[in-house]
């Protein structure tokens, strides 16, 4: 009956709160919970929410970033210690959304969105959920599961080599839009052969996934046409895209391996 | 349901409200206030209508609870003109025709606000990003994009 | 702006004060100062919102409703059904006495597409109305549904709307508007190519940024003040007055500023319930569109099929056209036989054919009823007509502007449909374009003229 806001000091606090009832909600910016509330969703009826001082801090340290689960896309993009995740940001949204859309909300956000997460899951980002790191991977699989009604304090990664960061968001209106897919990569080179390969994928699955087999395939290769060709035909391998407004599954899988090695190739 | 006191300002002037908790800013400022210059398009964030400007940053009053704006200085298309004098914005949508229907007008002309406060000189593209959260279903955006070019201009012809 | 007088300059006298001068919109002001006002744009103390509950199925039978919980549920001050509306069944197209009446205000014992209205709660505020809609049951025996043209006029297709009897609506002329203009046959026969092709295109949404919706008042005068975003204020006022059986006289529509509209507006389908739960409740109640009611069940553009089949000579010019349109009007009429019926007279085009054979069928289907858009009935014919005339084009091996040009409708051609052509601009246009765009086109088509033919 109704809705109500009620906002906590501490996460914790804001946990028990989750905890005592089922129909409240943690509000993050709100773009998708008071979306939902403004569409009728009448299955909650209270936003949690903390004022915690670490859900809005970033730190950048030691090779480490640490950025609160309540920083917004905006502040990411003006942060200079994170220049390489700016154009992660810019792709969420427009300009109002992102002043509100949050890196928590973000890790919650089911396909097509998620672009933030899936940059998350390419860098092997660590969540703070009680206290206890939970790798990005591990929080996703069990999103709506183990994880349902867990708060992410903040996320945290160690820096990326420069220049081995790599982001790409397709969609089909311009400047931007919603994804039809996003894909980020962080390809670490040594003596003109790929070391290391981290590759994630937005809206090829229900959430943000990895692509393991594409990883495998480029170790060892080239970061060349030739090289990355064998990475290129399991491009799709694990994947289970969605059919939505913006793209049909079978479209999503014709055009990943085309925007997946053009990121590759970039320089 | 449970009313909540709100204090901001809007347009500079001093508002308390009591708001139904949960509300959104939307609400509270069209049927609280009557400011109806904030349109109600979608509530789903997507269109822009609804956008206003909340300590300098560019928001959808429609994703926005009421309560989280307490102490904050609103500002919206409905306060932009100095009685009959137009904010260059409004004179050059007004001169410049990027208006037909008028519904997405306010939010459009709030995202155009929000560009030109942190950046008085924008280029085309800038103008592009920063209204690409905002849906006009009539101009075709092309006369928007002058208006905000030519808003500029005026601004920095003022200026010198 | 730049006019370009030289055209058509013994026709006119070249006195124009106001075309080629810039004006003001009249109405800019508002909009820019954000102080125009939408039917939206108004408080008003005691104010009930109207939610609708919807069908979840394209095609079922409604066994029962239990609305018990729902109208016990804090917040709700009335549900309507069916059984509140005084003509309940009707037809928009009715004025224009096209018939019969094919569609419930809300839903009896049967719902056509998944969207059909088919109660509606009045409640103190939305949060409540949307608390209420999910705690009514409906019963529903789903049953097979037809989602296209081609299914809906397969042989046993499931009879989508009963009012109907078939799948098509039935016109005085038979199961399809015609046009007959000399004889396709003998022009197929006498013809150096013949190009068939089929074209095809999804419904089509106005998306207008201010959705669909009403506030209606109950004043003291015992008449109903109606706010609304209507692009068809007689329309609404005539069929609100038929469905409540309400005399004309206490309906008051207010509108003429609507926030988008693009023919998506044309239809009557929130105000004569809004007004009924004004004068059943003596309060005032607004019914606005969720946008996702805005895209989901106001009517788009219909979904068409066309298949065109033309004769055309080595030389450019077409000498037989046969089309058969089919237009998905959805689960009901609204303005599709209309529409249907435009097409037909629309086509072969803006070309003067002398063989000519046109029928043009409104189809019903377990869809999204669909109405008006801009270029009702001609836009989804125009574009088929247009590709199909590149294809041509190709296939006699021409420039496709100068295969237009050959044929091109002029002045006194006698249209398909037996109207003479006045005051065509096809040529000078095409000449116009032909020059602004620097496409090369032949001297002999700059040549030419909409007033007189060559030779
Ligand atoms: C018009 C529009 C365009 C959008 N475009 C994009 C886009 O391009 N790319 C994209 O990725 N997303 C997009 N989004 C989705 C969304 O804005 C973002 O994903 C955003 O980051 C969500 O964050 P939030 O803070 O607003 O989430 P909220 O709405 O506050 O919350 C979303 C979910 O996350 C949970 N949650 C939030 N914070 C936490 C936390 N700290 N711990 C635990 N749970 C939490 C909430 O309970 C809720 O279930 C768009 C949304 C809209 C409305």
């Amino acid at each position: 009956m109704g809705l109500g806001l009620k906002t906590f000091p501490t996460l914790a606090a804001a946990g028990e709160a989750l905890a005592a009832s089922a129909t409240a909600r943690y509000l993050g910016g709100g773009t998708l919970v008071v979306r939902s509330a403004n569409e009728g969703d009448v299955r909650f009826d209270t936003y949690v929410t903390a004022s915690e001082q670490a859900l809005t801090d970033i730190t950048v340290a030691d090779g480490r970033a640490t950025i609160g689960a309540g920083v917004t896309m905006a502040r990411i993009v003006r942060e200079p210690a994170l220049g390489f995740l700016a154009p992660v940001a810019k792709a969420v949204g427009g300009a109002a959304i992102r002043n509100m859309a949050t890196v928590g909300g973000n890790l919650f956000a089911p396909v097509p969105y998620g672009d933030f997460a899936v940059a998350l899951l390419a860098l092997d980002a660590n969540l703070d959920i009680d206290g206890q790191p939970v790798a990005a991977s591990t929080f996703l699989a069990g999103r709506d599961t183990t994880h349902a009604r867990a708060l992410v304090r903040s996320v945290s990664f160690a820096l990326p080599v420069d220049g081995t960061f790599k982001f790409a968001k397709a969609s089909r209106i311009r400047p931007k839009g919603v994804s039809v897919v996003t894909i980020a990569a962080v390809v670490e080179e040594r003596a003109g052969t790929i070391s290391s390969a981290r590759i994630a994928y937005g809206c090829m699955a229900d959430r943000p996934i990895r692509a393991p087999a594409v990883e495998m395939a480029l170790v060892g290769k080239a970061r060349t046409a030739e090289g990355i060709a064998a990475a290129l035909a399991v491009a799709t391998e694990g994947t289970t895209p969605p059919t939505d407004a913006i793209a049909s599954a079978w479209y999503r899988s014709e055009v990943l391996p085309v925007h997946l090695k053009r990121l590759l190739l970039s320089a | 349901m449970k009313k909540v006191p709100v204090q901001f300002t809007l347009n500079g002037e001093d508002k308390a409200e009591f708001v139904e908790s949960g509300a959104t800013l939307l609400k509270a400022l069209r049927e609280k206030i009557g400011d109806t210059s904030v349109k109600a398009g979608c509530q789903q964030g997507t269109c822009g209508s609804c956008a206003v400007i909340v300590d300098g940053e560019l928001r959808l009053s429609c994703l926005t609870l009421a309560e989280r704006c307490d102490g904050a200085a609103i500002e919206t298309t409905g306060g932009l003109a100095h009685g009959e004098v137009l904010h260059p914005l409004q004179r050059a949508f007004n001169e410049g025709f990027a208006t037909q229907c008028g519904f997405c007008t306010p939010g459009m002309i709030m995202a155009a606000k929000a560009l030109l406060d942190g950046n008085p000189q924008p280029s085309r593209e800038d103008v592009v990003e920063a209204i690409s959260g905002n849906i006009c279903r009539c101009t075709g955006y092309e006369p928007i994009i002058q208006a905000i070019l030519a808003a500029a201009r005026a601004n920095s012809l003022s200026a010198a | 702006m730049e006019l370009r007088k030289e055209y058509f300059a013994d026709e006119r006298k070249d006195d124009l004060k106001e075309i080629g001068q810039p004006r003001l919109r009249s109405d800019a002001l508002g909009h820019v100062t954000g102080t125009t006002t939408f039917f939206a744009d108004r408080n008003l103390p005691g104010l009930l919102h109207l939610k609708m509950v919807r069908s979840p199925h394209h095609h079922a039978r409604i066994r029962a409703i239990d609305l018990s919980e729902a109208g016990r549920h804090p917040g709700v001050v009335r549900i309507l059904t069916a059984d509140d509306v005084p003509h309940n069944v009707y037809t928009i197209l009715t004025l224009i006495q096209v018939g019969p009446e094919d569609e419930t205000v809300l839903a009896t014992d049967k719902v056509r597409w998944k969207g059909e209205a088919i109660v509606a709660i009045l409640a103190d505020s939305e949060r409540a109305a949307h608390e209420a809609a999910e705690r009514v049951k409906v019963d529903y025996e789903v049953l097979p549904a037809v989602l296209s043209i081609d299914e809906a006029l397969a042989p046993g297709a499931p009879i989508v709307n009963e009012y109907h009897g078939q799948n098509y609506y039935r016109y005085d002329s038979g199961e399809s508007r015609k046009v007959r203009f000399g004889d396709v046959e003998a022009g197929f026969a006498g013809a150096d190519h013949i190009l068939e092709q089929t074209y095809g295109s999804g419904p089509i949404e106005h998306a207008p940024t201010e959705t669909t919706g009403c506030i209606v008042v109950p004043e003291g005068s015992g008449r109903y003040t109606c706010y609304t975003n209507t692009q068809a204020m007689f329309f609404t006022l005539d069929n609100t007055s038929i469905i409540l059986q309400m005399d004309g006289a206490k309906l008051h529509m207010v509108g003429g500023t609507v926030g988008g509209g693009f023919g998506g507006k044309v239809d009557v389908i929130v105000e004569p319930i809004a007004i009924l739960g004004a004068k059943l409740t003596g309060r005032p109640v607004s019914f606005i569109y969720s946008r996702e009611e805005e895209m989901q069940i106001s009517s788009p553009r219909a979904a068409e099929k066309l298949v065109i089949k033309d004769g055309v000579m080595r030389d450019g010019r077409i000498v037989a056209r046969y089309v058969k349109a089919y237009i998905d009007a959805g689960a009901y009429s609204r303005h599709s036989p209309y529409g249907a019926q435009k097409s037909a007279a629309h086509f072969p085009g803006p070309y003067t054919v002398p063989n000519v054979w046109v029928d043009s069928h409104c189809v019903y289907t377990n869809r999204t009823p669909s109405s008006a858009m801009r270029g009702f009935g001609v836009t989804i014919g125009d574009f088929a007509l247009e590709v199909q005339m590149d294809k041509l084009a190709r296939l006699v091996g021409m420039d496709p502007l100068e295969f237009r040009f050959v044929n091109a409708y002029r002045d006194g051609d006698m249209k398909a449909h037996r109207q003479p052509t006045e005051g065509a601009a096809l040529i000078e246009c095409m000449q116009e374009a032909a020059r602004a765009s620097n496409w090369p086109v032949s001297e002999k088509y700059l040549q030419m003229s909409s007033a007189r033919r060559e030779g």
